[in-house]
């Protein structure tokens, strides 16, 4: 098993015929994943990819019995692509796209979760479950098939930490990336809870950074569930002034909120294993759960 | 984005929210001529810049004359004006806004802030107007009354009564209140504001609520459908280097430290930055290359860098993923070689094509090391910056 997708995963890629959609589309492909089909307004009838291409969702699930849509459009369209998705019924929306208004991604979310749609992203890499699904634009080749989670706010900080797993020996059930937008979709706790009822899942990695309090919320459930499976965390900003956004929108201590080293005093209190030199990450998880 | 006091005082008036009446003046002779069209008899003479605690740090005169108005301007303007949000080399006051004077029965507060936890706008109010909010919410959490926003983005009047009934406003002041707080909210929903803050927000003798103070501050992805929002940017606020970084198209952020980096990526660039100081040293800038990370992107990286007088070294930090290191590493070189860089350079790249990257950066016959973790890297520009350190 793994969480979120795998290898029977239908997906839909919003923007196939866009540059950015052709071509991570065609890597996705290559890794195996199910592209069933791809939507761009006034492309509908043409092949792409080797897969039709609609004009709306709305026909492109209808037709091809998608569950799942990756959306590779522009910013300014984004938010409207992710709830035609989720309008045309897709259970699971994956959106990489970064320099989404947040406005209009507190009305998405908001559209989104009134029918009950789990979104990943924005300004993510997307989720990969090894060997199954890939659907994003994560490097494929740094992933293993395995029995570790993986939960991030960031890119290339996701690669380096996976690199390091499964150099380490240890492969991965899913890796998703959260994004580092300040109204993320599927958070931490979110998908704390789906890898506690994975099976295939043994042990979680979330990599966190400043801004925001999702970490503090994630600590505060692990801690208050007793969390069963064993959790590793990684902090990214430490270094970082307040008032300052370091790159990704979400990532900026606000007054007194959002700090890293309270993040990791909530995730130590909660019994998860900080780790906070992030060139020992693979090697300190495996070192533990040799134990 | 920030913008000046005076720019949010004319968007919330073009909104209806009620501001006092006044005018930008850049000289104390303009400030007396925007007093004599003011009726007075008392005037407040401000200081613009984007800091708070204005007034604590002398950068806000209440007035009684037109000659103290001239005075207080003349002091103001050219002043090096410190406040707790300024950092202790203060900022320069170019511009003070001259406004009529309010007859003030009460100072509340009210703000809109983007809730994250809610994924929605929220608006907080407080009788206690005037002081720092942070201090209300930890000494009487119970004096601050919050609305959610429906859907994230709409306010009803019901909760805008709910906040002014919380302020302790009759009912009469409350019917009059409601639109100011519905309007600022459209304001908000039009304009892409994600965080306003109007402190302190006053309730007149005559019972009326006027802004008193405004900041507002935009989202910065939103700006490409604002551009009557991203003209009102004044580059003068920005530190010198973040300027020209972001003319360049580079993610930038400068801090104290001596040890440059250049990474792709804005999680692992903070990471890079971390284990720097993990190592000893002290990171010089965040600097996110961006996925691509081409030729042209670090020759740019590299000429901001080299920009920071306090730079000794640099840390080249690349997780290549589908890049080719091979291609990254001969524009590391070409970049370098343009530029005439002689600092050290310590190089970790992870990806494709590495060890032929390797080759090219160890053979190159620049100042170059390279290293194949993040920790050896950082403990390798550590040890090279050590005795160069400002």
């Amino acid at each position: 098993m793994s969480i979120l997708v795998d290898e029977n995963t239908r997906v839909i890629i919003h923007g196939i015929t866009g540059r950015e959609g052709t071509f991570h589309g065609e890597k996705m492909i290559e890794y195996g994943t199910r592209v069933v089909g791809g939507v761009t307004p006034g492309k509908g009838g043409r092949k792409a990819l080797g897969v039709p291409v609609f004009n709306t969702a709305a026909e492109a699930y209808a037709a091809t019995g998608a569950d799942t849509g990756v959306i590779f459009v522009p910013a300014a369209v984004s938010a409207d692509a992710a709830c035609e998705a989720a309008d045309a019924g897709a259970g699971l929306v994956v959106l990489i796209t970064e320099h989404i208004p947040v406005l209009d991604m507190v009305r998405a979310k908001s559209y989104l979760n009134a029918r009950g749609v789990k979104l990943v992203g924005p300004n993510c890499p997307g989720v990969i479950s090894p060997g199954k699904c890939k659907i994003g634009i994560q490097p494929a080749y740094i992933h293993k098939p395995g029995s570790i989670g993986l939960i991030s706010r960031s890119g290339t900080l996701t690669y380096e930490a996976v690199h390091q797993l499964s150099s380490a020996g240890l492969g991965q059930s899913t890796c998703i990336g959260i994004g580092g937008d300040p109204v993320p979709g599927l958070k931490f706790l979110e998908l704390l809870q789906m890898f506690r009822d994975d099976p295939e899942t043994e042990a979680v990695c979330m990599l966190g950074e400043i801004g925001g309090d999702n970490e503090e919320k994630a600590a505060d459930y692990i801690r208050e569930s007793g969390y069963p499976k064993p959790v590793f965390g990684f902090i990214a900003g430490l270094t970082a002034p307040p008032g300052k956004r370091m790159g990704h929108a979400g990532a900026i201590i606000s007054g007194s909120k959002g700090r890293g080293e309270d993040k990791i005093a909530a995730l130590a209190d909660a019994g998860v294993t900080v780790i906070r030199e992030l060139g020992r990450f693979g090697q300190t998880v495996a070192e533990r759960l040799k134990k | 984005m920030n913008i000046h006091e005076y720019q949010a005082k004319k968007l919330l008036k073009e909104y209806g929210v009620p501001t006092p009446d006044g005018f930008v003046a850049a000289t104390a002779a303009e400030a007396r001529a925007a007093a004599r069209n003011l009726p007075g008899p008392v005037w407040v003479v401000k200081a613009q810049i984007h800091a708070g605690g204005r007034g604590k740090g002398g950068g806000v005169k209440v007035c009684k004359s037109l000659d103290e108005v001239e005075r207080a301007a003349g002091k103001i303007i050219g002043m090096r004006l410190v406040t707790h949000q300024t950092g202790p080399e203060g900022k320069h006051v170019n511009l003070v806004w001259v406004e009529q004077g309010t007859d003030i029965a009460r100072e509340l507060y009210l703000a809109v802030v983007l809730d994250r936890g809610a994924e929605a706008l929220t608006v907080m109010a407080s009788p206690d107007g005037g002081m720092d909010i942070e201090e209300v919410a930890e000494k009487h959490p119970e004096r601050i009354f919050r609305a959610t926003l429906d859907g994230g983005h709409h306010i009803w009047p019901f909760q805008a009564r709910k906040l002014l009934f919380g302020c302790g406003l009759s009912p009469e002041q409350v019917g009059r209140g409601v639109p100011f707080i519905t309007r600022l909210l459209e304001l908000c929903v039009a304009k892409d504001a994600t965080q306003v803050e109007i402190n302190p927000l006053a309730l007149t003798g005559a019972g009326d609520l006027i802004a008193l103070d405004a900041k507002i501050n935009f989202d910065e992805s939103a700006l490409k459908r604002r551009p009557e929002i991203a003209a009102l940017a004044d580059p003068g606020e920005e530190d010198p280097l973040e300027r020209k970084a972001a003319a360049l198209g580079v993610n930038y952020v400068r801090l104290q430290g001596y040890v440059g980096t250049m990474v792709n990526g804005a999680g692992l660039a903070m990471a890079t930055m971390d284990a720097i100081k993990q190592a000893g040293a002290e990171p010089a800038n965040f600097l996110d290359a961006g996925g691509g990370a081409n030729v042209e992107m670090v020759r740019k990286g590299f000429e901001i860098m080299l920009s920071d007088p306090n730079v000794r070294g640099i840390l080249i930090n690349i997780f290549g993923g589908i890049l080719r290191c091979d291609i990254v590493a001969e524009g590391v070189v070409q970049a370098a070689r343009e530029l005439k860089l002689d600092l050290p350079i310590v190089i970790r790249m992870e990806g494709t094509n590495v060890e032929e990257a390797r080759r090219i950066l160890n053979d190159c016959g620049l100042n170059f090391t390279t290293a194949t973790s993040m920790g050896e890297a950082a403990r390798l520009i550590a040890e090279q910056t050590r005795e160069a350190r400002p």
